[in-house]
């Protein structure tokens, strides 16, 4: 590679900034208040610590540490059940998601070849519309006097509404319409390059058509349904908007528990603990995969 | 196709997969033509909830100032995505690259109430007063990724010798990027450019933390809204925000497909 020194260094450093103030300084605070004692003052904590060179003050500072927040976290079995509840929640989704993007992704994939452009836009413009308006469509949809129930009271299917807003099972609904294409994209992008010579293969050596999906194009796909389930995995489980519309109050997420401790009972010391544990566990191991990926320079992903 | 047996199968699973994605935005823009208030009620169509709308100033208020955040995030999110994007591509193996990128994906893979409850503590310690300018700067944050990711893309496809031969006829680095690079990276910009505008736009979670008064956004007016129940003008709104995001997204992907 030819040498091309000048201009290198100005190109990273704007973005370089930007991120350290606007990405790593912020979790950097979030640490610092999730170790903070929670105060009835405005900002509601104390703060731990001032930028300082005296070493006694760093000492009282190391002293002044206050687990609480994360005490709080263990101690009050509500954590540990939104963290568990929002875990399987998006375990539930993501099973629910693969089974109903699989046969999506599939079709699209073996769609004509001229019209798989616009199929494919067909799944990504919803995707892109407002999920507060998506989840909001859902609302009119599953409410006791909504459509739904006003289809299944006609066909007589049904003698009373059915209660479906405000339960787990509206809530799957509106995560599987809203993460539908995060799981039908990455497996169409694995899809649509089959190979035709191993079908043929398969084929020749007398495999049904269903044979020759299972042996060739199912476990060649494993890639794409892995990314499509991560995709759908780690943002469902800090999801916000969809079970806080369409759940009731038994369905206590993640991501609700943090609002709630931030705007509802202003306690920020617990609101950042919280934040930081879910990240960790979240995040903690896509940097890990990403991190090793980025040190073997054969392998791309 | 070839494998008749599967053709069938895949019409109805194109069709039911399409259908569950697109019947409740089609209900929404319905509904929002329906005289009557009950979404199980059609009272024949009228313009009525946009007529509500157009006499609905807190939502209009809202509207604009999601505007001018989206306008002011997508631009400071594009020129900071691409210069990333350019920074990874032209640069190979600098040191701190792996952390540089792992910093570059953090905003993209962190659940949106963490980023922003982590954006609205900074601001915080900053002494930054919440409104206009803290929104602009959370939802750049939030989009730079997309856009690096987009502009990446481009630049991985596109051939070097171009570059080298402006070097080679007396080119800087800077200028070979600006009369070569740059030109040829312009659709994938301004895609990226489109989708940084949509995502802020969108936006409820971020803004919800990084906003103040005064300063509300079009998805935190309709959130407050829908949890009061499904009102009709939201429906209006929800249609014109459909709209922009068709013709946004539309446009996006035949800048994006312009090679």
């Amino acid at each position: 590679m030819r040498p091309r020194r000048g201009g290198g260094g100005a190109v990273i450093l704007a973005p370089l900034v930007w991120l350290v103030a606007f990405v790593l300084a912020p979790v950097a605070i979030v640490a610092k208040i999730s170790l903070s004692e929670s105060a009835l003052a405005q900002p509601p904590y104390r703060p731990v610590f001032a930028w300082t060179t005296d070493l006694d003050a760093w000492r009282a500072v190391l002293g002044g540490l206050r687990l609480d927040a994360f005490a709080t976290l263990l101690g009050d079995p509500l954590y540990l059940r939104a963290g568990l509840a929002s875990l399987a929640m998006a375990a539930v989704a993501t099973g629910l998601l693969a089974l109903l993007g699989y046969p999506l992704a599939l079709a699209l994939a073996r769609a004509p070849r001229r019209s798989r452009p616009i199929l494919v836009a067909l799944v990504l413009v919803p995707f892109w519309t407002s999920l507060l308006i998506r989840t909001y469509a859902w609302i009119a949809i599953l409410k006791p006097d909504g459509l739904l129930n006003a289809a299944l009271l006609h066909l007589g299917l049904v003698a009373r509404p059915l209660a479906i807003l405000d339960t787990d099972a509206a809530v799957l609904i509106g995560l599987v319409y809203a993460y539908l294409p995060f799981m039908v994209l990455p497996l169409y992008a694995v899809l649509v390059d089959r190979d035709d010579d191993l079908l043929d293969a398969a084929r020749d050596l007398g495999a049904s058509p269903l044979g020759a999906f299972w042996t060739v194009t199912a476990p060649l796909s494993l890639p794409g349904l892995a990314a499509g389930a991560l995709l759908c995995f780690i943002p469902i489980t800090g999801e916000f908007v969809i079970p806080d519309l369409l759940g009731g109050a038994g369905t206590p997420m993640l991501g609700r528990v943090v609002w709630s401790e931030f705007f509802a009972n202003r306690d920020w010391p617990v609101a950042a603990a919280l934040s930081l544990v879910a990240t960790l566990v979240l995040i903690g191991p896509i940097l890990l995969v990403r991190a090793v990926a980025d040190r073997r320079p054969g392998r791309v992903a | 196709m070839r494998r008749g047996r599967f053709t069938g199968f895949n019409g109805v699973a194109l069709g039911l997969g399409l259908l569950f994605l697109w019947a409740p935005l089609a209900l929404v823009v319905l509904y929002s033509f329906n005289e009557s208030r009950l979404v199980t009620l059609w009272g024949g169509w009228s313009l009525r909830w946009y007529g509500a709308l157009a006499g609905n100033a807190a939502l209009l208020d809202a509207a604009f100032v999601s505007l001018k955040v989206a306008l002011g995030a997508a631009t400071l999110a594009t020129i900071l995505g691409t210069l990333a994007a350019l920074a990874l591509a032209r640069r190979g193996r600098f040191a701190g690259r792996t952390a540089f990128s792992a910093l570059l994906l953090a905003p993209m893979v962190m659940p949106e109430v963490v980023l922003g409850l982590s954006l609205l503590l900074l601001f915080v310690a900053l002494g930054l007063d919440r409104g206009l300018l803290t929104v602009i700067l959370a939802h750049a944050t939030v989009a730079i990724p997309f856009v690096a990711a987009i502009v990446g893309a481009r630049l991985a496809r596109f051939d070097r010798d171009l570059e080298r031969a402006a070097a080679d006829l007396g080119a800087s680095p800077a200028v070979a990027i600006g009369t070569v690079t740059l030109p040829v990276a312009a659709p994938a910009i301004a895609a990226a450019f489109l989708l940084a505008f949509t995502l802020s736009f969108d936006d409820l979670v971020i803004a919800s933390f990084a906003s103040g008064p005064g300063a509300t956004t079009l998805p935190m007016r309709i959130y407050s809204s829908v949890r009061l129940g499904v009102a009709p003008d939201v429906n209006a709104a929800a249609t014109l925000m459909i709209t922009v995001v068709i013709l946004g997204v539309g446009g996006s992907l035949l800048l994006a497909r312009r090679r």
